[in-house]
């Protein structure tokens, strides 16, 4: 059951059956309307009943016993670090300021790849954090804050 | 007459010296980010884009469409030097390119693929100007049911020529048109599938989905096949061609040009399949076949010419109808409306000088490249030999400010997640992200001009079948996807994208 499974193009249709049955389901939550008059909830049951079909039809078609591509293991590593990275710049940003934030993302990402080098991420980090400054803060304006609020 | 007049107004525009210098910056940082392995011009548009939020509409498309083919240009670089496609539509330049360049003629393949590129976005850029008029006015005649019929066309196109499962790729596309409902429901006024968050109102950002399904994914993809040691050849050799390099190159830019102009305004069409299927032709046509793979010329200069005549034209049907023909045009047209203008027929029209200083600026850009790009090979290189490690926490950074400064809101920031983490999961599925970007794009549009179409004939979906440009349209498509289906269509299909392994 579990080899079945793995195949990729049956999880690929499952996942499919999954988010077409989620949008069509949902849209129940919205008036229909008649084709002449659509309300909101048509067209998205109206795809969500498709995406459905097309997931079956996926799943249905699928060759092979299981194929490579879905074989070996997620790569743990660089996911948690990159997502990691991305959520601490999130929670930072507005309350620390844009430079500690690029430093903070920085470092953490940096742990998605074996055999680091830390003076090598603290500079990389340092002067990387100086250039988002300057570029996007200084230079280009953007609205961001630089440097942490206090109180 | 009116031609003369319009490219006049364009050259005025784009011939301004801020112009110029956007232009410029463009060009110079397109090819920068693109020379970087895996990274391809779609990823370097996502994450270059907030650079332009502050600039004016004009001078923010004309950066943006510098930054496209500096991004393409970079990734020939990075094929013909390293042997690594930074995406599909180099893969073929690796083959030739890549062998020249072992033969100590990377400066050749360099040239040439310049040269070609100037020569093709040149026509291309005419060709373009010729079009758009004519085009436009069509489509200006155009209902809603042409509209629905001809986005019916565009979708299938792109599933047709998209490489891998058919039904996935359509999966895909109906996925992508399911993630453009949620937001407020224009007519009704309803929010769809927001689940009361304020942030989701207007529906996701669609840089955030594009940087989480390419950027992001590719990032963890790159990280996943640990750092293996890249030769970067340093020997370029002497950048100009021979004059029996040139003979036998011309006649292959000449058809690259050509065949990459009637692509690329093919919905789904564009540098990719242009640079594909030129690659097969000059195999085709030339007198020695057995050449090719072993650093044949023509097999650089095709391509590389019709890679970019195809990126050019693409720009048509996105200036002229409003849709998109590939993602990286869906990018083009997100941008657009970041600067609050609605592609479409009525673009010409409403801002001629945005119209026209973009087209002009296309030629600029393109002669740009050719000066820019010759003297600072040793830049370039010396780009390449960036270590990944140092390289992904600086594109990672890029991103999420952009994203933020859209904004200013941290919830697109964290929205880039789950979108990261389905294009990691699409990629190990098999599945293609390009379809479900174009879906997600033209979805509210189709949807507006389906509930228009269907109301005005009073709920009569007939309506598609009875009027002569809709019906053929849809009859196209129908055609199309009916021919993949046919067994030596398909076999002639994956054979096209063989050379991908």
């Amino acid at each position: 059951m579990k080899h079945f499974l793995a195949h990729p193009d049956r999880l690929a249709g499952l996942l499919f059956v999954l988010f077409g049955a989620g949008f069509a389901i949902g849209a129940g939550a919205y008036d229909m309307g008649t084709a002449a008059q659509m309300g909101p909830g048509f067209y998205p049951r109206l795809l969500g009943g498709l995406l459905v079909l097309l997931g079956i039809a996926i799943f249905v078609t699928a060759q092979g016993k299981d194929a490579p591509g879905i074989a070996g293991r997620l790569p743990w590593r660089a996911l948690l670090a990159v997502c990691a990275g991305v959520a601490v710049f999130g929670l930072s940003l507005e309350c620390l300021g844009l430079f500690i934030a690029s430093v903070l993302l920085v470092g953490v990402s940096s742990l998605g790849q074996p055999g680091r080098r830390w003076g090598e991420v603290a500079l990389s980090a340092l002067v990387l954090a100086l250039l988002a400054c300057a570029v996007f803060a200084w230079g280009l304006k953007l609205p961001l804050p630089v440097w942490p609020k206090f109180g | 007459m009116d031609l003369l007049n319009h490219l006049a107004l364009g050259f005025q525009t784009a011939l301004s010296l801020h112009n110029l210098l956007y232009c410029f910056i463009g060009v110079l940082l397109g090819t920068a980010v693109g020379v970087l392995p895996g990274l391809g011009p779609l990823s370097t548009i996502a994450m270059l884009l907030p650079m332009t939020y502050a600039l004016s509409p004009v001078s923010a498309l004309i950066m943006l469409a510098g930054i496209y083919y500096g991004a393409q240009y970079g990734g020939s670089i990075t094929a013909i030097l390293v042997n690594m496609p930074g995406e599909s539509s180099s893969v073929v330049t690796c083959l030739d390119g890549y062998q020249m360049a072992r033969r100590g003629r990377a400066g050749a393949a360099l040239a040439i693929s310049a040269l070609g590129s100037f020569f093709a976005g040149s026509v291309a850029t005419v060709i373009i100007a010729g079009f758009a008029a004519p085009l436009t006015d069509l489509a200006t005649r155009f209902g809603s049911a042409e509209y629905v019929a001809l986005m019916v066309l565009g979708l299938v196109g792109a599933v047709v020529l998209a490489h891998g499962s058919l039904l996935k790729a359509l999966a895909m596309i109906v996925l992508g048109l399911l993630l453009g409902v949620v937001g407020t429901d224009v007519n009704s006024g309803t929010a769809r599938f927001s689940f009361d968050v304020p942030e989701l109102m207007d529906g996701f950002n669609f840089v955030v989905v594009a940087m989480g399904l390419f950027a992001f994914a590719e990032i963890i993809r790159n990280l996943e096949q640990a750092e293996a040691g890249q030769t970067v050849l340093q020997k370029v050799g002497s950048l100009w061609p021979t004059r029996a390099e040139l003979r036998e190159a011309f006649p292959a830019v000449l058809r690259g040009t050509c065949l990459g102009s009637l692509l690329g305004v093919l919905p789904g069409g564009g540098a990719v399949m242009s640079s594909f299927a030129s690659y097969s032709l000059e195999k085709k046509v030339s007198r020695h076949p057995e050449a090719f793979g072993k650093g044949a010329i023509c097999g650089v200069a095709g391509p590389e010419s019709a890679n970019n005549a195809g990126a050019q034209t693409s720009f048509i049907p996105m200036l002229t109808l409003g849709i998109p023909p590939n993602p990286v045009m869906a990018l083009m047209v997100g941008a657009m409306t970041i600067h609050s203008i609605q592609p479409g027929p009525q673009v010409m029209s409403a801002n001629p000088e945005l119209f026209w200083g973009l087209i002009a600026s296309m030629w600029v850009g393109n002669g740009m490249l050719l000066v820019l790009n010759l003297p600072l090979i040793g830049v370039w290189i010396r780009m390449l030999s960036l270590p990944y490690r140092l390289l992904y926490p600086a594109i990672l950074l890029c991103c999420v400010i952009g994203v933020y400064g859209m904004q200013n809101n941290v919830f697109d920031v964290m929205l880039i997640l789950p979108f990261a983490l389905l294009g990691y999961l699409f990629h190990r599925l098999g599945c293609e992200p390009a379809p479900l970007l174009l879906g997600f794009i033209l979805g509210p549009m189709l949807e507006e001009n389906l509930r228009r179409a269907l109301r005005l004939s009073r709920g009569d979906p007939t309506v598609f079948l009875t009027r002569p440009i809709s019906l053929v349209l849809l009859l196209i498509a129908a055609g199309l996807l009916l021919a993949v289906l046919l067994p030596k269509v398909r076999d002639r299909r994956e054979q096209v994208f063989v050379e991908d392994d």
